[in-house]
Formats: structure tokens, C-alpha cells, sequence
């Protein structure tokens, strides 16, 4: 076999390679295509049911009519205010987490305590009860402690979480013990030791955690929907929902669609901002 | 400066009984090593000085005050460990400094006292560098470092040298030899090899299944091991073991693979007539040839440039390792002898060393 078929070979196999990766983009990227477009005509031209490929010239008016005023069928809370209540319960819902799982890991790997294994194995079991399992519990108790309608009820009950102590405690093991002891004979209290070694020994993973936890609480739909029905919380993935009418009303598509899109900016922003950290947290270890 | 004593310290881990009563006093300033074989007991009893572990019974004096129920960090105590633990997201400014901050002292007497130990150490220029751009050799400077700076009445060294290679750790062990006598603190150095415990310690101590066998320096214990156990484990290589019996009134053994007896020439050794005994002779004190020698089958020949060590057999299959001058010849039969001075009797039975009697 000579160069020249080789190389033909190796052209038409990277070939094939592209082609097919670039159906994949197509197919991810049309949709988020079709919203950006959407969301830059008017309502008549969408509500014609021909889906346009071209940018149009209303753009402006919709995300200005999005941001400020809301809209769909059913007056949804303008974006702005959505997106503030959404952005607060993600930051809420990732920092509590990532701190009282930092706390409760870093008292089950470090301490002798009677009832520790007693403690890991009951927040281990809490992983196969997730929010919808327990949502009418958690909905009762939610109403004795007044705290319907409260971002405090909006958020805490999403706040336990056992998968970002189990990750955490698995990242405390790999901590040698001589650190410890190190620390001990340097004459370090257990706060100082958490505070000196093991943070900044955890930035990475939390920046990772951060992450996988502020797209899980944006992401949040059930709970918001059932907690809270004042419209001054209301959070821009339920907002955006209930701006989509059933039956014979026409749908102001076009701010839908220009809501979507906003409420998409916060997530992408994070995952941009923080990917470098959140690589590294996911494949590095710092030793 | 300061004095450790150690009183009946025993430790258990559930059942299992790893120290069996240690006592031990340790001068001012004066460097012991603790040798032995791994699961011997020596990291434990390291660890119960410096507080990392209680122990079930005994007491720990430092300077004559009663430590043992004493947090690590109120010891006033130093420890360098096996991997260092340098704190990896530290400089190594902040590593050495620790200690110092959380002791709350003024921020110019920590500057003075790391750049004093920096300088003590040849790690100036590393100050500003994290413990992962380091090398071996380097960090352990910096692992010493850190035990300097905080001025401790003790120094705890467990395993220091175990992470280098064997060209550094000699250099290694040199420097904390020097370093030791220089700063003058009382040190515990834990090691499992007998070359460093041997080129270290004023004094050694040998641990054997969580007993301190003997206590000694290193000369006494190579010439007068208390049993077959610290003859075996000190000495490289290894002292050869002779199963025989006293003949002669005490005064003689013969060996149990026949031949001529063997005269002790320090005199004779109680038990009288037939007592069976075991010989220890080491390598180096075996020559070639004799009126007396043994006749050995050889094995194999090691040569070493300087010398050769050669691996045989005695006529009743004993295996006898010989440390012989030069490039030694190989011949299938050869004749060693004993030199006699070099001699070791210890007790068949129990193992424990067999001095001359009134002697």
C-alpha cells in the first residue's frame, strides 16, 4: 500500500468522523437555534405555526417585554424577578448543601463519636429518598413551620443531601492521616485543622460540587411549584411552564421563548465561568 | 534540653498486647534509636511519647514532668514523619511557620526563627515554593525544618529515611547526626534498618514482639548481643547460628555437625557437661584455613570488590555464611575456622547470651 492511499484512507475515515459529529451538534443545537430565533419575532408570525431559521427584528421588544412585564396566557412574573428568586434559591440551595455536608463528612471521617457509623449509614440511606418520595411529609412540615411562601421553605427541605457528603467523605479518607497528626503536635484545634488543611485542601471539589448543585437547584421544578403561589418567588423554571397555555389560547411564543432563553444565561454562566475548577475537581487530586 | 523517661509503658490494641512494659531513660541530649523489625512495637512507642497514642499502662516523663495524659501540642515536643506530612497547599515558609502562628508568637520572632532554620538547613531559596516542587531530599529538609523551628525539648524522628534513596539517606543520616549534636536536643529516632540505628544512636534500644531486648550503644550490642535475636537482627550479614554442646567441663563445645571442640578462650561457661548451646559467630570472623576448620560445602559466591561473601554448608547441612577478604577463590570443599576471641554462646533453649562464669 503506497502513501498516497494511506492518506486517502486516513482523510476519508476523519471524514466520516466530522460528518457525524457534526449531526450531533445539528441535533443539540437546533433547538436553542429555534428559541434564539423565536424569541426576536412577533407573536403573529410564530403563531402562523411556520417555524422561522432567520433572526427577526423584534427581539428587543420581546426581552424587553420578558424582563419587565412577563407575559403568556397566564401573566407570568416578569423574568427579571424570576430569574432573581431562581438565581438566590440555586446559590441558597448549592452553598447550604455544600456547607453542612462539608461540616457532617468532616465529623464522621475525623471524630470518634459513639453513633458515628449510626449517623453516615442514616444520611447514606436519605440517598434513596429523594424530594419527590417525601414530598407530602415534607409539605406538612412545611405548613406547621409556617414556611409556605418563604424562600426559607423554598429552599431548606432541597438543602439535606447525602450525595455531597458521601462525596466529601470519600474525599476526606484520601486525607493521610499524618496531616492530622501533624496538625495535632503543631497544636491545631479540630476547627483550625478544618479551616487550615482541610478547606483549601477542598477547593477544588467544592468548586465542582458548586456547580453540579446550583444547575441541580435551578433546575428545581416540583417543589417550587407546590411551596410557593405567591408570585413574588415564583422561580423562572415554573414561571416559564406556566406561561405555556393549553387548549385554543394563543401563546405569546415569542416571549416565551425570549424567557427561555434568559433563563438559560445564569447555568451556562456557571458552568463557563467555573469549568476550569470543575474539571480539576472531578480529575485531580492535590498531592 | 531536657531528659525522657519512660516507666512499665504497655499498650493494647483490643487484644492484642503490642508493648509489654518498656522503660527507658533517655539523657539530655542524647540520640537513642529504636530498632527492630516491622510489628516490633517501636512506631507505637514513638507514638505514646508524642501523645498520638494513649497508653494503657506506664507513665511518659519529660524532664521528670508526667506527659502522659497531655495533649501532643503541650508536650513540647517536635516530630518528623515518614512522609513528611508537609502540608501540600502550604509554601514552605507557611509549613515551617505553622506551629509557631497557632502558639500565637510575634510575626518578626517567626520570620527569625524559619529563616534561622532555613538557613540551618541549606533551604533558603525554597521558602517560597510549595511541597509538591520539592524534591525527596529537599522535603525532608523541609520535614526537619519545621521540627527545628518550634525549639522543642524532644525531637521524634519515625522512619525519616525510609522515602529516599539509598545515596541521600547516607547523606541524610550524616546531616541529622550533625544537626543532632550541633543543636544538642534529646532525640528518639525509630528505624527498621540496623545500619542507620547503628551509625545514629548514642545508645540503641532492639525491640523484639513489643519488648526493649536490650539496651545498649551500638558497640555493646554488636560485641555482646543479649540474645540470638539482637545477635541475628544487628550485623550485616547476618550472624551464623551453630547448634553444639559444652564439653570439657564448660570450657569447650563441640558442634553438633562433629569435629574438633571448640575451646573458649574467655573462659568457661556454666552448666557444665553436655548442655546444649547454640554458637553464634559472624561473618566477618571466619578465616580460611587452620588446624581446626570446618570443612564447608560452597554454595555461592558474592563478590563484593573488597571483600566476598560466600554462602555454605558444615558437613550436617548448617548453613554458614563467611565474610572474606578480597576476591576469594571458589572451590567446591573448602576449610573455614573459627577465630575463638569472636565467639557467642547463648542458651539453646531460651537464647539469652552465655557469658564466662565468675568471668
Amino acid at each position: 500500500m503506497d502513501a498516497a492511499t494511506t492518506r486517502r484512507r486516513r482523510l476519508r475515515g476523519a471524514a466520516w468522523a466530522h460528518a457525524v459529529l457534526a449531526i450531533g451538534v445539528l441535533i443539540f443545537f437546533l433547538p436553542i437555534w429555534i428559541t434564539l430565533v423565536g424569541s426576536t419575532h412577533d407573536t403573529a408570525t410564530i403563531g402562523r405555526g411556520d417555524v422561522p431559521l432567520l433572526p427577526g427584528g423584534e427581539a428587543i421588544a420581546n426581552y424587553t417585554a420578558a424582563w419587565n412585564a412577563g407575559g403568556g396566557r397566564y401573566r407570568s412574573a416578569p423574568a427579571g424577578l424570576m430569574l432573581g428568586n431562581s438565581l438566590l434559591m440555586a446559590v441558597l440551595i448549592a452553598g447550604g448543601k455544600i456547607a453542612i455536608s462539608l461540616i457532617s463528612a468532616y465529623a464522621v471521617v475525623f471524630f470518634r463519636f459513639p453513633g458515628r457509623m449510626l449517623a453516615f449509614w442514616t444520611i447514606f440511606l436519605t440517598l434513596m429518598l429523594p424530594v419527590e418520595v417525601r414530598i407530602i411529609p415534607t409539605f406538612q412540615v412545611m405548613v406547621d413551620l409556617s414556611l409556605v411562601n418563604t424562600m426559607a421553605g423554598l429552599t431548606i427541605p432541597l438543602i439535606a443531601s447525602a450525595t455531597a457528603t458521601l462525596l466529601f467523605r470519600q474525599f476526606f479518607l484520601t486525607i493521610p492521616d499524618e496531616y492530622v497528626e501533624a496538625a495535632k503536635i503543631d497544636g491545631a484545634g479540630p476547627l483550625r485543622f478544618f479551616r487550615d488543611v482541610v478547606l483549601p485542601l477542598s477547593v477544588t471539589n467544592i468548586a465542582a460540587l458548586f456547580v453540579i448543585l446550583f444547575i441541580y437547584g435551578w433546575n428545581q421544578y416540583l417543589w417550587p411549584l407546590l411551596i410557593v403561589n405567591d408570585r413574588g418567588l415564583e422561580t423562572i423554571v415554573v414561571g416559564l411552564a406556566k406561561m405555556i397555555g393549553s387548549g385554543d389560547t394563543q401563546n405569546e411564543w415569542n416571549v416565551i421563548m425570549a424567557t427561555a432563553v434568559l433563563a438559560l444565561v445564569p447555568p451556562v454562566f456557571v458552568v463557563v465561568a467555573m469549568q476550569r475548577w470543575f474539571v480539576k475537581g472531578l480529575t485531580e487530586t492535590e498531592k | 534540653m531536657a531528659t525522657l523517661t519512660l516507666t512499665g509503658v504497655k499498650k493494647a490494641f483490643g487484644a492484642t498486647q503490642v508493648l509489654h512494659g518498656v522503660d527507658l531513660a533517655v539523657a539530655d541530649g542524647e540520640m537513642v534509636v529504636i530498632v527492630g523489625a516491622s510489628g516490633c512495637g517501636k512506631s507505637t512507642l514513638l507514638r505514646i511519647v508524642a501523645g498520638l497514642e494513649t497508653p494503657s499502662e506506664g507513665q511518659v516523663r519529660i524532664d521528670g514532668r508526667d506527659v502522659t495524659p497531655l495533649e501532643p501540642a503541650d508536650r513540647d515536643i517536635a516530630m518528623v514523619f515518614q512522609n513528611y506530612a508537609l502540608y501540600p497547599h502550604m509554601t514552605v515558609f507557611d509549613n515551617m511557620a505553622y506551629g509557631l502562628k497557632i502558639r500565637g508568637l510575634p510575626k518578626p520572632e517567626i520570620r527569625r526563627r524559619v529563616e534561622e532554620g532555613a538557613a540551618l538547613l541549606g533551604i533558603q531559596e525554597l521558602l517560597a515554593r510549595k511541597p509538591r516542587q520539592l524534591s525527596g531530599g529537599q522535603r525532608q529538609r523541609v520535614a526537619m525544618g519545621r521540627a527545628i523551628v518550634r525549639e522543642p525539648k524532644l525531637f521524634l524522628f519515625d522512619e525519616p529515611l525510609s522515602n529516599l534513596d539509598a545515596k541521600l539517606r547516607v547523606q541524610m543520616r550524616a546531616e541529622i547526626r550533625r544537626l543532632q549534636k550541633r543543636l544538642g536536643v534529646t532525640s528518639l529516632f525509630v528505624t527498621h534498618d540496623q545500619v542507620e540505628a547503628m551509625t545514629l544512636g548514642d545508645r540503641l534500644v532492639v525491640m523484639h514482639q513489643g519488648h526493649a531486648v536490650q539496651v545498649a550503644s551500638p558497640m555493646e550490642i554488636w560485641s555482646r548481643p543479649a540474645n540470638t535475636y539482637v545477635a541475628g537482627f544487628i550485623g550485616s550479614p547476618a550472624m551464623n547460628f551453630l547448634p553444639a554442646v559444652l564439653v570439657d567441663g564448660g570450657g569447650a563445645a563441640r558442634l553438633a555437625g562433629g569435629g574438633a571442640p571448640i575451646r573458649f578462650v574467655d573462659g568457661p561457661r556454666a552448666g557444665g557437661e553436655g548442655r546444649a548451646v547454640t554458637l553464634g559467630i559472624r561473618p566477618e570472623h571466619l578465616e580460611v584455613g587452620g588446624p581446626d576448620a570446618l570443612p564447608v560445602v560452597v554454595d555461592l559466591v558474592e563478590p563484593l570488590g573488597s571483600e566476598s561473601v560466600l554462602h555454605g554448608r558444615l558437613a550436617d547441612d548448617t548453613a554458614l555464611v563467611a565474610r572474606l577478604p578480597g576476591a576469594a577463590a571458589l572451590t567446591e570443599g573448602m576449610r573455614l575456622a573459627i577465630a575463638p576471641e569472636a565467639l557467642h554462646v547463648f542458651d539453646a533453649a531460651t537464647g539469652a547470651r552465655i557469658d564466662p562464669a565468675g568471668g
